[in-house]
């Protein structure tokens, strides 16, 4: 590389950070381009997030220099970065939930036509500026957080995990809109673990491993092996592992379904779903954000009462009341946001116990000795990195997730409801959730798995379901189906020979005897 | 974690949804007046003779805990809680009185100004403990609590002092017409020409920033330890001016703080202030203090025991409080 600083938009040089014994940044450096979405990579911990927080003024870097458009620059501030042109969208929003849209663009100074302009090239327009951001989707918050930062025309645009969770038809704008940035004189730094994307709009790829810079790569058809190889550190083939073992054909429908779900309905968006679970599989759920999934989990999960339809467990119909209602069934719940299933300030011991010490309740003592065996087993079994096991909050977004499915591994699970388990996780840590998911199956447990990353379904799935506008529209024989295809099938679209060959109507039996044709299936 | 990505409102509809959303954003207020009202009715019912000398009366002995809980209501929209309102108030009564017993009329205009300087700098002192010492505001606010209130009992060790002419002018009597009182109306002016144009400004909408998301906040670019500390500094300032009401209504100053600074916080819960902050306005409190000031009137005239009083007052702030939040549980729901 000849280049020297000035031609660089952006320069940070050996950036270093600790906290206390922690080493979150060792030697970290960065060269942007004007005009080049540069991509970010490294598993979680090796400090994207960190040298994002220093470049825009969050956190004071220990040692290191940064220069923007060859000027040497340190932010102290988001303000102060924002004002030098550096300005980040995070995972989660940077609005106020109590105050409306408008004032939150008064509160960053963003001049509304602009922002109107890239709301509506982000696929959002006339969004109302009156709402509260309390009160909208998580989703078009992010949406409005880009087409704020956008608005005041940044020199660099830093995107952390801006796309997780985001779906698919959103996805889309915004990597258009990306791409429509390429070539300019702005730059933008993308930080996403989807390789799909990076490829489509990244120009370059910067790759961090332990806070260190391990390469720089030109991202062209070839280089997603190659960045995968230097984020791991040494080559890894857990993923053709998983496609390998996936041969294993849970054809066991001669059993009952462990869990049926007929004509169930939730306000607002859950119409009429229908499906059956078996032991030993795991059955993807595809849609796109907002088709009725979040419902159904909801339902199944025992949050809410379904307003139509009745669920059988084992072939017993169940109403479940309340979560616990939903456990003692044997369904237990993995959401996304690890927060929502954790003791943050517990430790990994406790938060992996709970669940079975409230299985065991009126009998007085928890038996310690007990409960420390089958602890450490899952714990051994997960590879949780329990260096920080004091307290969960302390632990990697990705071993938070393996504690919420370690805790159900140890109560000796049966039906495990996944949703988006691996959002924002790094690849390792994903590879290991998904052969974990594999084993459960394969050692009997039914899994339901809803994921917002469509090339997790062939890699673990059998079979998929479908869901749009809150109904079953097919289903997908996982194992054979690309990622095109199921895109395609969640949008609901497609060519009738194409749905011929992966795309089989559901048909709905009925289940066992109780349901003797009471249901409507269509 | 629903979420339909495709919410477009009608853009044209505009001004007829501003207009509806800002009556549902201050639904709470208005179901506040329309409790007094019916608080105003029964009172009426039963003491005929409660008339403008009444409304006098009650206005006079509203303002000060009226003063302290929009002090506390910006505190806790700034996520945070002062407890030391109640003493700020003693502390800037006593200062004021004994500056202005036996000086003239003139030099209580300077006294004015210096308190109401003074009632900045205690807020400011509050805030910037919390913020750099970073020990939560309601540890730090109880220990102000004994801190002001024992230089209160530095500057005037009982009852004492005077209020200048036109201090108590400012408060009694009424204005322009018997039926309302001066003291409501300076109250209410002094609410607004401080309050508005801070609510409207750039200050305001960090206020209510911080209270609803502290990161958030930090990432839109929002200084957060500057805006905590100009809040509370706002929060002294409104405490003078319940201290120099104090001295105004009653024409002594007493350096044992009264009851003001439950009764704030108690206010700004019902009147509709988020404890978690963020939400919620200055005037919802002030007529919670009306109503509750009412709600004792009431209990007088109906010869009810006087602890028993306190009971029932109590019990009325946990129902409506909690009537509240059902209603906006359900409003969240449907």
């Amino acid at each position: 590389m000849t280049a020297t600083t000035t031609d660089y938009l952006l320069h940070a040089r050996d950036i270093s950070k600790h906290y206390g014994a922690v080493v979150a940044l060792r030697s970290a450096s960065l060269a942007v381009r004007p005009g080049e979405v540069h991509a970010l990579m490294g598993a979680n911990g090796a400090g994207k997030s960190t040298l994002v927080k220093i470049l825009t003024g969050a956190v004071r870097p220990d040692g290191g220099t940064i220069t923007v458009r060859g000027k040497e620059r340190t932010a102290h501030s988001p303000a102060e970065a924002r004002r030098g042109g550096l300005v980040s969208v995070y995972q989660e929003p940077a609005l106020i939930p109590d105050l409306d849209i408008l004032s939150n663009l008064r509160l960053t100074e963003t001049p509304i036509e602009p922002f109107r302009h890239w709301l509506e090239e982000l696929g959002l327009p006339g969004l109302d500026l009156s709402a509260m951001a309390r009160t909208l989707p998580l989703a078009s918050l992010r949406v409005i957080d880009l087409a704020r930062a956008l608005a005041i025309e940044p020199d660099v645009l830093m995107l952390d995990e801006m796309t997780a969770a985001l779906p698919a038809n959103l996805t889309e704008r915004v990597l258009e809109v990306l791409n429509g940035m390429r070539g300019g004189d702005k730059s933008v730094i993308f930080i996403s673990h989807r390789m799909t994307e990076i490829g489509s709009v990244c120009d370059r790829a910067t790759v961090l491993r332990e806070g260190e810079t391990v390469g720089v790569v030109d991202v062209d058809e070839h280089s997603a092996e190659r960045i995968v190889e230097l984020m791991l550190g040494e080559a890894v083939d857990q993923q053709e592992a998983l496609a390998e073992r996936h041969v294993v054909a849970p054809e066991q429908r001669k059993h009952a379904p462990r869990v049926s779900v007929r004509g169930v309905a939730l306000h607002p968006r859950l119409r009429d779903v229908s499906f059956d679970l078996y032991e030993g599989e795991v059955l993807g759920v595809v849609a796109l954000e907002g088709q009725g999934q979040d419902e159904l989990f909801d339902v199944l999960s025992g949050w809410e009462r379904p307003e139509a339809g009745e669920i059988y467990v084992n072939g017993q119909p169940v109403a479940f009341r309340h979560p616990a209602d939903a456990i003692r069934a044997g369904l237990v719940y993995v959401p996304a946001d690890r927060a929502e299933a954790l003791l943050m300030q517990r430790s990994v011991k406790e938060n992996i116990a709970l669940p079975f010490s409230s299985r065991v309740p009126r009998w007085g003592w928890i038996r310690k000795r007990k409960e420390h065996e089958t602890v450490t087993n899952s714990i051994e079994k997960l590879q949780i990195d329990t260096r920080a096991q004091g307290e969960v909050r302390r632990l990697s977004g990705g071993n938070q997730q393996k504690v919420t499915i370690a805790r159900w591994v140890a109560s000796g699970v049966e039906t495990l409801l996944c949703f988006d388990p691996t959002r924002g996780i790094d690849i390792r840590t994903k590879n290991q959730i998904y052969v974990l998911l594999r084993e459960l199956a394969d050692s009997g447990a039914a899994i339901l798995l809803y994921t917002s990353e469509l090339s997790e379904i062939p890699l673990v799935c059998d079979r998929a379901v479908v869901i749009f506008g809150g109904e079953v529209v097919g289903e997908v024989d996982a194992r054979h189906a690309d990622e095109p295809t199921l895109l395609k099938a969640a949008h609901n679209i497609g060519t009738e020979k194409e749905a011929a060959e992966v795309v089989t109507e559901t048909s709905t039996v009925p289940v066992g005897e109780e349901a003797d044709g009471e249901e409507a299936s269509q | 974690m629903s979420a339909a990505v495709t919410t477009p409102a009608r853009a044209a509809s505009g001004r007829t949804a501003s207009i509806v959303s800002a009556l549902r954003r201050s639904g709470w207020t208005l179901s506040l007046l329309g409790i007094l009202a019916v608080l105003v009715a029964i009172t009426k019912a039963i003491q005929p003779t409660f008339g403008a000398a009444g409304i006098q009366g009650l206005a006079i002995s509203v303002m000060p805990l009226a003063l302290a809980s929009v002090a506390q209501a910006i505190a806790v929209i700034s996520r945070g809680i002062d407890l030391s309102v109640g003493s700020m108030m003693a502390l800037t009564s006593v200062v004021s009185a004994s500056l202005m017993e036996d000086r003239g009329e003139g030099f209580a205009v300077a006294v004015v100004i210096g308190v109401l300087v003074l009632g900045l700098v205690l807020g400011a002192i509050n805030g910037t403990l919390i913020v750099v010492t970073r020990v939560p505001d309601i540890v730090v606010t109880l220990a102000m609590l004994f801190v002001w209130a024992g230089c209160a009992l530095l500057v005037m060790e009982t009852p004492g002092g005077a209020s200048a002419q036109w201090l108590r002018g400012l408060t009694l009597g009424p204005l322009v017409n018997e039926w309302i009182p001066k003291a409501a109306v300076v109250m209410l002016l002094v609410v607004a020409i401080v309050w508005i144009p801070i609510r409207r400004s750039r200050l305001g909408l960090s206020m209510y920033a911080i209270g609803s998301d502290p990161l958030a906040a930090f990432r839109s670019g929002v200084s957060v330890g500057r805006t905590k500390i100009l809040a509370y500094a706002l929060t002294g300032l409104f405490s003078a001016f319940g201290g120099l009401s104090l001295t105004a209504t009653t024409g002594i100053a007493t350096p044992v703080p009264g009851p003001y600074t439950l009764m704030s916080v108690a206010a700004v819960v019902l009147g509709g202030v988020s404890l978690s902050g963020g939400r919620g306005g200055v005037f919802g409190p002030i007529v919670a203090v009306v109503i509750l000031s009412l709600l004792r009137t009431i209990m007088t005239f109906l010869n009810v025991n006087t602890n028993l009083a306190t009971v029932v007052q109590g019990g009325i702030l946990v129902g409506v409080v909690m009537v509240g939040s059902l209603i906006q549980l359900r409003r969240k729901r449907g």
